[in-house]
């Protein structure tokens, strides 16, 4: 599976050191700490989505705190994984408007295209499902997250078709 | 009348209304001008804030004017002005499109309001699923920096003031103010014990001043418009426009902004009336931490605070949940009390045991294993954590539920009797 990555030796170099170093610049100089959530935002990015303990201790090394406060924002927070994802995350909305116009039959449709439930990963590792909680786009619901993109009033159809394409 | 996209919205219908050149075209940052030129000084500014009776969109309907007056602008010393934009009540979009629509707005009310309460420095928390909205804000920033509204010296005044985002990562209870300042710290998002209040320990343990996105955009409106106008727009006890979000069994769901008071029947229209030609039961009328109030009550009251009060529930931030009859409230509660219990942030014993109890018999009364006392443990354990916890979160797990069984009592009665929902009888 290509999600495995062996060797994370100095991963916070070259892009992800530039991109890390630029949100640093945003807080106080004597606050690099608060850099500690976009930096594990950007390291999960180029890890194939995921963190593992390893990454966590370089971002702590590199904010000049302990481990342990990294981890504890890294189980804190939501959108942070712990565990190999799919190279498609498809975070879809469970909470009240979208249950209310149709999430069940979004999750039925998914299931039978790619044949995964929410929690589950295809055995090719393309596709994942995860439940999310409002994602404050209730208007277009219902609704999912993939990647950086919104995809709002989903239907059995077009949620279809969607797979489809990515599925290619 | 419904009148629409007096404030927040009233670039919205233009092509590229997030642009520089449309906010400027249209009025924007003249305000911003008057005041680094000194020509509007703080205490005007707090003034007409006070004029205008805008109460905090974010949901406490906390007055603005008042929460500004609390910060001493010549005390020494770094203060910061922050933005709320981590939008997560479900329910609740609008402060996505300010941001995606007219995210200059939002800009100048951040400057001024920095002006006003001396800081040289603000963030605007977003929401970090919000990338859209976060990357049209950040653009926005750059802009304004461009054509000197942002950094040192503006416009040649000798002030400083400079912009940043923080983006959050999945967790709503950075929404509750003090949560969002451990969050930006780079913390766990854990509420703190307030008081103090940020207004004297907020960020880096600094004198902050905290608004919701709708609440900074609708200010340079107000002072290009004067306190009165905006007043006027709205009831007596609350002012202005507001930014209703409506989801759930309507035609066409959506944010409107419409005037404070606005009868619900004409919100309800707006938004094009109940789907599939079914009847209305029941709004949830200010997010999931509000109370349900059923049709024939909603029917009556007008969109502001003390009207929705008297019906039994509370404006909050204005998102409206519509439910047709084919409704199952139990069902309905269940996944409101899933929110809760997987969002408490765990540091109140009544709350981070408490929701999981609520919806633990919750899905066991759905999964048709109630039993008869469940109800009562219900209200038990609701009444346990109501008040006994820090923050808001922990309360309004209970809201929505108390509610329900005054209302609806009924339908769990049913699915207890039956094992099965009113629905399922034949
Ligand atoms: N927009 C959204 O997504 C969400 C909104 N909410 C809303 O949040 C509300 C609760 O918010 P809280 O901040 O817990 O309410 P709160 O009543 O504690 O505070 C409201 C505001 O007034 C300020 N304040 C109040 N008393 C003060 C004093 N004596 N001195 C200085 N400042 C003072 C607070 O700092 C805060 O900014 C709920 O009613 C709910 O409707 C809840 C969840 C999500
Ligand atoms: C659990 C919880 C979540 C909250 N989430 C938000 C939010 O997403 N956005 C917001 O503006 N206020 C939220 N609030 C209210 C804030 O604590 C605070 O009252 C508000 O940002 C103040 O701004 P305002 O006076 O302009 O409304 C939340 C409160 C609680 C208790
Ligand atoms: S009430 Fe709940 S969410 Fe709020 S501080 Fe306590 S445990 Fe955390
Ligand atoms: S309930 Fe699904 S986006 Fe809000």
């Amino acid at each position: 599976m290509s999600s495995t990555v062996t060797n994370t030796a100095n991963f916070i170099q070259g892009e992800v050191k530039a991109r890390i170093d630029k949100w640093i610049a945003n807080y106080p100089a004597d606050q690099k700490k608060s850099a500690t959530m976009p930096a594990l935002r950007i390291v999960q990015e180029c890890h194939h989505g995921y963190l593992t303990t390893d990454l966590m201790d370089q971002i702590a090394e590199y904010l000049e705190i302990t481990p342990m406060e990294v981890y504890e924002v890294a189980t804190f927070y939501g959108n942070y994984e712990h565990e190999p994802v799919g190279e498609i995350k498809l975070c879809v909305c469970n909470s009240i408007s979208c249950m209310l116009r149709g999430r069940d039959e979004i999750l039925a449709a998914i299931e039978k295209k790619i044949g995964i439930k929410p929690g589950e990963m295809t055995e090719d590792g393309r596709f994942s499902v995860k439940m999310v909680e409002c994602l404050g786009a209730c208007g277009g619901a219902p609704m999912m997250q993939v990647g950086k993109v919104y995809h709002e009033n989903l239907t059995p159809e077009n949620i279809t078709d969607l797979l489809e394409e990515w599925s290619k | 009348m419904v009148v629409q996209n007096e404030n927040c919205f009233r670039l919205n219908h233009l092509e590229n209304s997030w642009d520089l050149d449309t906010y400027v075209a249209n009025g924007g940052y003249e305000v911003w001008k008057k005041v680094v030129a000194g020509e509007l000084e703080p205490n005007e500014i707090i003034e007409e804030v006070k004029a205008s009776n805008i109460r905090g969109r974010g949901g406490a309907g906390f007055p603005t004017g008042l929460k500004w007056s609390f910060m001493n602008r010549n005390a020494p010393g770094q203060k910061y002005i922050v933005c709320n934009s981590d939008e997560g009540e479900p329910g609740t979009f609008k402060d996505r499109d300010i941001m995606r629509y007219n995210p200059h707005a939002l800009v100048e009310g951040m400057a001024i309001a920095a002006y006003v309460i001396g800081a040289s420095r603000g963030y605007n928390y977003i929401r970090g699923e919000f990338w859209e909205p976060y990357q049209r804000f950040n653009n926005a920033i750059k802009q304004a920096r461009e054509a000197g509204f942002l950094g040192d010296n503006i416009l040649g005044s000798g002030w400083d003031f400079d912009l940043f985002t923080h983006l959050g990562a999945g967790a709503y209870i950075c929404g509750e103010e003090t949560a969002l300042i451990e969050s930006i710290e780079g913390k766990k998002g854990q509420p703190r014990f307030k008081p103090p209040f940020p207004a004297s320990f907020g960020l880096y343990g600094k004198p902050t001043t905290i608004n919701n996105t709708e609440t900074l955009a609708s200010i340079p409106m107000i002072l290009a418009k004067g306190g009165k106008w905006f007043n006027d727009l709205g009831v007596e006890n609350a002012g202005g426009t507001k930014l209703y979000s409506v989801s759930g069994h309507v035609n066409a769901p959506g944010n409107f902004e419409v005037r404070m008071g606005t009868p619900f029947k004409d919100l309800l229209e707006l938004a094009g009336g109940i789907w599939k030609g079914r009847q209305f039961k029941a709004v949830i009328p200010g997010g999931a931490s509000t109370a349900i109030i059923p049709a024939e009550k909603a029917l009556e009251m007008n969109m502001d605070y003390d009207s929705i009060a008297k019906a039994g529930s509370f404006l909050g931030a204005g998102s409206v949940i519509i439910m047709d009859d084919q409704t199952d409230i139990v069902k309905v509660m269940q996944n409101l009390s899933h929110f809760y219990w997987d969002e408490s942030c765990g540091q109140c014993t009544p709350c981070r045991e408490g929701t999981g109890w609520l919806y633990r018999v919750l899905t066991r009364i759905v999964e048709g294993k109630g039993r008869p006392e469940d109800i009562a443990a219900l209200k038990d354990v609701s009444g346990k954590i109501m008040g006994n916890v820090i923050c808001g979160l922990g309360d309004a797990a209970t809201i929505a539920l108390t509610s329900a069984l005054e209302h609806y009592e009924h339908e769990f009665q049913h699915y207890i009797e039956h094992g099965c929902s009113i629905f399922d009888r034949q």
